[in-house]
């Protein structure tokens, strides 16, 4: 791969590819880590969990832990009770199972103990000393076990709101000239950043300061105080660096005020840090889910009806919902439209947020039925997309803002090559390899929240940008200098950038893939308040090169305020104001937020605005084409090309926005070809527990990845044009590998991942 | 972790004087433990498999025997202490046996190939997810238990080899190459110097799966001795696996084919990833023995190494897969330019 591909020249309305202001810290290892941060004094804790998936705790033998040499306490159930609030499943929480709380067992690897001891060593031979009773009970793992409850999500769920449907389905599908009716399945999935879970919490008299990964300080920072039963003003979470999250450091889960606890009870730092397997059950997972999908169609190609139910698996207490029927729902010109969306309720962890929590799964399933009707039509796949491609949503018919996809797929299809494709399926081979070529759509919504910045510009031409918004290596540090800088017509060099700390001033979650928009709102606005101030004490002095003109007509370039060919020094601009620096507070609400949006930010209350809001639907858009070669024996499957089109609005930078799209789609064939958290169907617990056993792909896997940005221009999602798309590039990828697969073998695998079981014999 | 003591041994004598020689617990489960390249002993001692009380660290050993790859013809020898990866860049292992380089290259990382070594590799232990993980029941772990994987996930357990206490499969690539090529092993214990066959080496599950290998108490293994014809030139071994790299092998062969024309005169066969140990297809190799190496003749081979599988739930399909990696590398063997 050359420099220039990591680096893709910007067309319009896109950003130049500068390089990560922490790229070179990242890989030198100055970058530190919460678990990295030296605290003196230390003690270490061990998680011990339960071995069974239900059933009561009876009883905790500690006396053999507590004589390991170095184990200074162990916090159960006995301690906590009374100490901490319960955990709570909402805007921040991740689950309201208190895990030491009661003696309740609600799933495998609960948290059952958490030993403190002067080493780590110490800490996990105590932890493995630990023998606990329990009074068992038949679990229930997932579909298909008994003693599931199904209830409708609509019903069980305060989020999602109704199961969205246009026009009678019923009728129309029964009259449909051509119909699919399939089944898909996706799994379990975990996110296993490498970066494994941890908390560092230590008291500073009455203050509680947490050291974790974390993609929301401020909704944790209210949670922590909740649990702990203190004024959130007197917690702070630090994270300054996250080393992967993808949706699992975004709600908190129990750990974290049960350590901080723990720190209070020893009156000394305590650092926990998850191990491997045990994230697997203390942390949060992708729902597996299944699907069923109908579609009818005219001859000619034309959908008529479509139908999508979702099945999904949460644990027994919260009704984490999916949901991603509002995304599918209007995603074509379908006519008719009619989804349900149900949750089964088993003996597991509350499941969370995973990289497109609903698009993944969802879209998966849709872009596997749309290829299996392309191929009923006898039509090509992506002429059949195209057929049904409107630039308005089917369910009340309001606009798309703006809709590339096709654009996406005319690219795509010409780097690709897509003409040469021979729909006949197993027609093209090369030896002993069968060759088959797929493709799907991506699409995500462009979410939008609240979030405030300060900014500080001083008369030498430094501008310092402070927000807690969160650095999951997407590279928002790195934007938010480049658009700071050309804001203010300074050179990046001259910007610093400070997040991840409720010391900053407040910043929404990273998810949803917000962070771009959201953060670059408030930076424009900041920009703009100190561009007005500057100008204002340009025009309005009584000397000065800029005395007496139109503010509107100056500008801020290389340090200077400029209008054609008059310049100011920027420090003597500062002078007329009588001040050495501006310190700019911002706080940026959408347009359609509600009035409580920005104080209820500063409360750890987030409130997203939806893509599917308003007026206008605001979505991102793509096109993910694939190769796929299948041993014609042994029917391993090989990815040697993936080409993705995508239009994501304003691309601030189009070297990160490449990369984002790549590790989407990379994801996307590891969710295909690899990835499934397995479960012993006889005790709802883990079998794969760490990553020998749960595949991710290796270098070897990943051959050809190129990413096309498309160039679109969309001034109705928010101020900074920006659609966001962190979570685009891995929607859609499984459907157009499994639909490769197809088009190589003539099987049709509808459950992930694709492996050779499905495909020998 | 177990709190442990190290000690490190300056000769083979030292370090059999400090083993354990508990003659009622197998090697594995004995309180003192040699330590090599430590890549699956400190593994198994984290997850609490492994519980040591004192590791003898035996890579300083002196005895440059131990260290170097002694090259003759028709005899290989290959120090117990030599890196897989010094033996994967080898030229003249390379050329004379590509499936006894092949089987290393194609084992773990090439940053675990540098730590590993080979008598620890021929001993590495079963990945079974329910052996791995302490909270399950397991005959090997806990003798007696049950076995967890038997009816729970078993898709990459043993098809062959397997009993009514234990499915584990042992996931060794090199051991496949070794078991085809008939090697030997030299052992030091503290009764002296003995050689056995590698086919001699590893037990079959049986009703004690926690007895893995022939190995005696605070025994010691030195050497491999290889014996390469000039035939096996037309080897390879053939890896098939969930991800092109860094995986165990769903099915794996090693193959090496005396050609005669187009007639097979001698047959090697290691087959991996489908066994409980390392396992030498005899009766595929039978069936092809002066026949030609046609297709129908490789699936009739085929056929016949499968014979006695024993398939469970999750695991039926590395049957077909096992059956169709044989056929693959025969073929493809077949084809090579020597």
């Amino acid at each position: 791969m050359t420099m220039n591909e990591a680096a893709p020249p910007a067309k319009q309305n896109m950003g130049d590819p500068l390089r990560r202001v922490d790229g070179r810290l990242k890989v030198t290892g100055k970058a530190s880590y919460p678990a990295d941060i030296p605290v003196s004094n230390l003690a270490h804790g061990m998680l011990v969990t339960s071995g069974v998936a239900r059933g009561r705790l009876k009883s905790l033998h500690l006396d053999a832990a507590r004589a390991v040499p170095g184990v200074i306490d162990i916090i159960t159930h006995e301690t906590i009770r009374g100490e901490l609030l319960a955990p709570e499943f909402g805007s921040s929480g991740s689950t309201s199972i208190g895990p030491l709380h009661d003696t309740k067992i609600w799933h495998d690897g609960q948290i059952i103990a958490l030993v403190l001891a002067e080493t780590v060593e110490a800490a996990r031979e105590g932890a493995m000393r630990v023998v606990a009773e329990y009074d068992e009970e038949k679990p229930s793992t997932s579909f298909g076990s008994q003693g599931t409850e199904t209830v409708a999500a609509a019903e069980a769920s305060k989020q999602f709101e109704e199961d969205v449907k246009a026009g009678d389905f019923n009728t129309a599908f029964a009259a449909a000239e051509v119909k699919i009716d399939a089944e898909y399945e996706m799994p379990t999935q975990h996110h296993n950043p490498i970066e494994l879970f941890s908390t560092t919490a230590y008291w500073q008299g009455e203050e509680l300061i947490v050291h974790e990964p974390s993609q929301n300080v401020y909704g944790w920072k209210a949670e922590i105080a909740r649990q702990l039963k203190m004024e959130p003003d007197r917690v702070r979470v630090v994270s300054p660096y996250i080393g992967g999250a993808f949706g699992s450091k975004g709600p908190i889960t129990p750990r974290t005020a049960i350590v901080a606890f723990a720190a209070r009870r020893l009156g000394r730092p305590v650092r926990c840090v998850v191990t491997r397997p045990q994230a697997f059950t203390t942390q949060t997972y992708r729902a597996e889910t299944r699907h069923h999908l109908q579609i009818g169609a005219t001859r000619e190609g034309k959908i008529t009806a479509f139908k999508h139910e979702g099945w999904e698996v949460t644990s027994r207490p919260d009704p984490y919902v999916v949901g991603g029927t509002k995304t599918t729902g209007l995603m074509y010109d379908y006519g008719s439209v009619l989804t349900k969306v149900f949750l089964v309720k088993a003996d597991r962890p509350t499941p969370s947020y995973m990289r497109s929590p609903p698009e993944t799964p969802y879209v998966y399933a849709l872009e596997n039925a749309m290829d299996e009707m392309a191929v009923a039509l006898n039509m090509d796949p992506i002429e059949f997309r195209r057929v049904n491609d409107a630039m308005r949503e089917p369910i009340d018919g309001r606009p798309f803002s703006s809709r590339s996809l096709m654009e996406c797929y005319d690219e795509a299809a010409r780097e690709f090559g897509w003409s040469k494709r021979n729909p006949a399926i197993g027609s093209m081979r090369d030896g002993d390899w069968l060759i088959g070529m797929g493709c799907a759509t991506a699409i995500y919504p462009t979410n939008i929240a609240p979030c405030a910045v300060r900014i500080t510009l001083t008369d030498d031409g430094r501008a310092r940008i402070q927000t807690a918004s969160h650095e999951i290596g997407t590279g928002i540090r790195t934007i938010a200098a480049q658009l700071a800088a050309e804001e203010l017509g300074l050179d990046i060099s001259a910007v610093e950038v400070e997040m991840g700390d409720t010391r900053l001033p407040p910043a929404p979650v990273a998810g949803g893939s917000n962070t771009t928009a959201s953060v670059s709102s408030a930076i424009i606005k900041a920009c703009g308040e100190i561009r007005q101030k500057l100008f204002h004490a340009a025009v309005t002095s009584n000397d000065g090169p800029l005395a007496g003109l139109d503010p509107a007509s100056i500008a801020l370039r290389e340090g200077k305020l400029v209008t054609g060919k008059v310049t100011q020094d920027l420090k003597d601009a500062f002078k007329l104001m009588g001040a050495g620096v501006i310190e700019q507070y911002s706080e940026f609400r959408p347009d359609a937020a509600s009035a409580q949006a920005v104080s209820n930010l500063y409360k750890g209350k987030m409130e997203l605005v939806s893509g599917d809001k308003g007026e206008k639907v605001k979505y991102a858009f793509g096109a993910e084409l694939v190769e796929v070669r299948v041993h014609r024996r042994t029917r391993e499957v090989r990815v040697p090309r993936i080409v993705g089109a995508f239009g994501a609005g304003r691309i601030m930078n189009t070297r990160t926005a490449r990369s984002q799209l790549m590790g989407g789609m990379i994801w996307g064939i590891s969710s295909a070809l690899h990835e499934a958290t397995e479960f012993d169907q006889r005790s709802a617990r883990v079998v794969n527990r760490d990553l020998q056993d749960y595949l991710v792909p290796v270098n070897a896997d990943i051959q050809e990845v190129k990413v096309i940005l498309v160039s679109e221009t969309d001034n109705d999602v928010n101020p900074a044009g920006v659609k966001g798309l962190g979570e685009l590039g891995n929607v859609g990828t499984a459907a157009a590998i499994a639909s490769a697969v197809s088009h190589a073998t003539g099987k049709r695998i509808r459950k992930l991942p694709i492996r050779i079981d499905g495909l020998i014999g | 972790m177990l709190p442990f003591s190290y000690q490190r041994a300056g000769d083979i004598g030292s370090a059999v004087a400090a083993a354990d020689e508990a003659k009622e617990i197998p090697p594995t489960a004995a309180s003192v433990q040699f330590i090599a390249g430590g890549t699956n002993m400190s593994d198994y001692m984290r997850l609490g498999v492994n519980r040591p009380s004192r590791l003898v660290d035996i890579n300083r050993i002196e005895d440059r025997s131990l260290k170097t790859i002694e090259i003759g013809d028709p005899e290989i020898r290959l120090g117990a202490l030599v890196r897989m990866s010094e033996v994967e860049d080898h030229p003249d292992i390379n050329r004379r046996c590509p499936m006894l380089a092949e089987s290393l290259k194609l084992a773990a990382s090439r940053q675990i190939r540098n730590m590993a070594t080979l008598g620890g590799n021929v001993l590495q232990r079963t990945r079974c997810e329910y052996f791995r993980e302490i909270s399950w029941p397991c005959n090997k772990r806990d003798p007696g238990s049950g076995c967890a994987a038997m009816e729970g996930f078993n898709r990459q357990h043993a098809v062959l080899g397997t009993s009514d206490a234990c499915i584990a499969t042992y996931h060794g690539d090199f051991a496949q190459a070794l078991i085809a090529l008939d090697a030997s092993i030299d052992i030091s214990g503290r009764s002296g110097k003995r050689r056995i066959r590698f086919a001699e080496l590893h037990h079959q599950p049986g009703d004690r799966p926690d007895v893995e290998t022939t190995l005696r108490p605070g025994e010691m293994i030195t050497a491999i001795i290889v014996d390469i014809p000039a035939w096996a030139a037309r080897s390879r071994y053939l890896k098939i696996r969930d991800r092109q790299s860094y995986a165990f092998a769903l099915a794996s062969t090693a193959v090496a084919i005396e050609l005669d024309g187009d007639i097979v005169r001698q047959a090697r066969i290691g087959l991996g990833g489908l066994a409980t140990v390392p396992w030498r297809a005899t009766a595929a190799e039978e069936a092809l023995q002066n026949k030609p190496l046609t297709e129908e003749n490789a699936a009739m081979a085929a056929e016949a190494a499968f014979a006695g599988a024993q398939p469970r739930q999750h695991n039926a399909f590395k049957i077909e897969l096992g059956k169709q990696t044989l056929v693959r590398a025969l073929l493809e063997v077949r084809e090579m330019r020597i």
